[in-house]
């Protein structure tokens, strides 16, 4: 008997929060992992209260959502999905914003593979590029645009292997698996330096302009948690960690 | 049309590996099945353990490791460069190596405990009528076992066409090569669309169903079959 008091007082122990602040559940795309990482941690000092993340592929939220997920924040890798829980009723009309405008990259991890013009991508002496599923990714599916641009899609297509979202076509190109791979500029850039290898900066004219927005769901309408986050997204604390991993603004 | 064509395609790409997994895993399975039911070696629990790995793994561990492996840094991905062979990750027998590590147990447990349930009465009966010990294991104890290698060989079949997370982190989601109905499911879903998600699902699982009834309803009498 006496153990198992001692055994509650144990799980008591266990259960008991760390701060009193409030928490909300945040949905947020796979590019954004690195910043997010940051911006959170600063937020919890900042405010008191704290995010907890969920990364993803903002498909999967979508079905999430609609299904009644305990998402209160989405921050989402493109701007048509909060638009359409918007005209669903599950996210606040007018709460949407853009928080980031994101860098298309053509990365290898070895040097000297990709030159600084992309013609690597004609010359096509690779087994294997990487690149997000342009189905469901909007990262892939500008690197699919630049291919065609560059007409060099067709010729390339059998050489593709696609990643389930943006972190699995950088694992695939870090790996070494695919020579090279199109990945977001903020999975290999921190604070003005490039991550070891070779990288082709691609020019923006050459895919649709990546808008990144966030917005607040309805399940976090009545947390002072969520709209501190969104907030703080905005200060300019937090925009200089966005633009440290090479998002524009 | 019901399904779609890149759906037939991943349907049948899932089959010819399921296939493939389970005759390569009857003959890999089978002498460590044996070995494991017939040893008194000080290793029968490591290895045992080992076998069933991948029964406690989550696929993704696992698949980012055999990615890693495989990959042009990895031990798997020297030999194979060595051997002449080339990279594994992203092709279909990438897929078949992954697949029959992680199906292992699948086939190893269940033609494992047939084995045991023979004892060794049997056995020592067919030596004392000068039987080999490999003519043993082919006259008297395979077809002892053999409800327990029909058990064995659907749920290999069975898990190996329900296998998803490895495939996703080594396959690339190649059409024709690497990307099966499971992976072709959770693309129609990321993409928002359901209504064919919705029709391969129905396929899956129908499929599922019957396999493991056809388990169920032929599985002889343990009784008889022990």
């Amino acid at each position: 008997m006496k153990s198992l008091k001692i055994l509650l007082l144990h799980l008591c122990v266990l259960v008991i929060p760390e701060s009193w602040g409030a928490e909300v559940n945040v949905a947020v795309a796979a590019n954004f992992t690195g910043p997010m990482e940051k911006i959170a941690s600063a937020f919890q000092k900042a405010s008191g209260h704290k995010a907890v993340i969920a990364y993803g592929t903002v498909g999967k939220f979508y079905a999430q959502i609609k299904n009644d997920a305990p998402f209160e924040v989405l921050v989402s890798s493109d701007a048509e999905t909060p638009s359409r829980l918007e005209k669903d009723g599950l996210a606040i009309p007018a709460s949407r914003f853009t928080y980031a405008i994101g860098k298309l990259v053509l990365w290898s991890a070895k040097p000297g593979v990709v030159d600084d013009k992309g013609e690597v991508l004609k010359r096509g002496a690779f087994q294997h590029l990487a690149l997000a599923n342009p189905k469901m990714a909007v990262y892939g599916a500008a690197a699919v645009e630049v291919m065609n641009k560059l007409g060099v899609a067709a010729a390339l297509e059998s050489k593709f292997v696609l990643g389930e979202s943006i972190t699995q076509a950088y694992q695939f190109t870090a790996s070494g698996n695919a020579e090279l791979g199109f990945v977001a500029l903020s999975q290999i850039y921190q604070d003005g330096r490039f991550a070891p290898g070779s990288y082709w900066l691609v020019p923006t004219e050459l895919y649709p302009q990546l808008k990144q927005e966030a917005v607040l769901l309805v399940k976090g309408k009545n947390n002072a948690a969520a709209q501190a986050l969104l907030t703080y997204l905005k200060s300019d604390a937090a925009r200089q960690v966005i633009r440290a991993y090479g998002y524009e603004l | 049309m019901f399904l779609s064509d890149s759906d037939l395609q991943a349907i049948w790409l899932t089959v010819r590996l399921a296939s493939i997994v389970t005759a390569i895993l009857l003959l890999v399975g089978t002498p460590i099945a044996w070995w494991l039911a017939r040893t008194r070696s000080k290793w029968k629990g490591p290895i045992g353990a080992v076998v069933a790995l991948p029964l406690v793994l989550p696929p993704s561990v696992l698949g980012f490791y055999l990615l890693l492996a495989m990959g042009p840094h990895g031990p798997v991905g020297y030999l194979t460069r060595e051997l002449g062979i080339g990279p594994l990750p992203f092709t279909f027998w990438g897929l078949v190596l992954a697949s029959v590590f992680y199906s292992l147990p699948f086939m190893v447990q269940p033609v494992q405990n047939a084995f045991e349930a023979i004892g060794d009465r049997p056995l020592e009966v067919a030596a004392t009528l000068r039987a080999a010990p490999m003519d043993a294991f082919f006259s008297v104890a395979l077809p002892l076992a053999l409800p327990g290698f029909l058990t064995a060989a659907i749920l290999t079949f069975a898990h190996t066409v329900g296998e998803f997370g490895v495939v996703l982190m080594i396959g690339g989601n190649i059409p024709g090569v690497t990307r099966v109905a499971s992976v072709q499911i959770y693309d129609h879903v990321e993409a928002l669309e359901y209504a064919q998600a919705h029709r391969l699902a129905a396929v899956m699982l129908m499929f599922s169903f019957l396999v493991l009834l056809a388990l169920y309803a032929w599985r002889p009498n343990p009784k008889k079959a022990g």
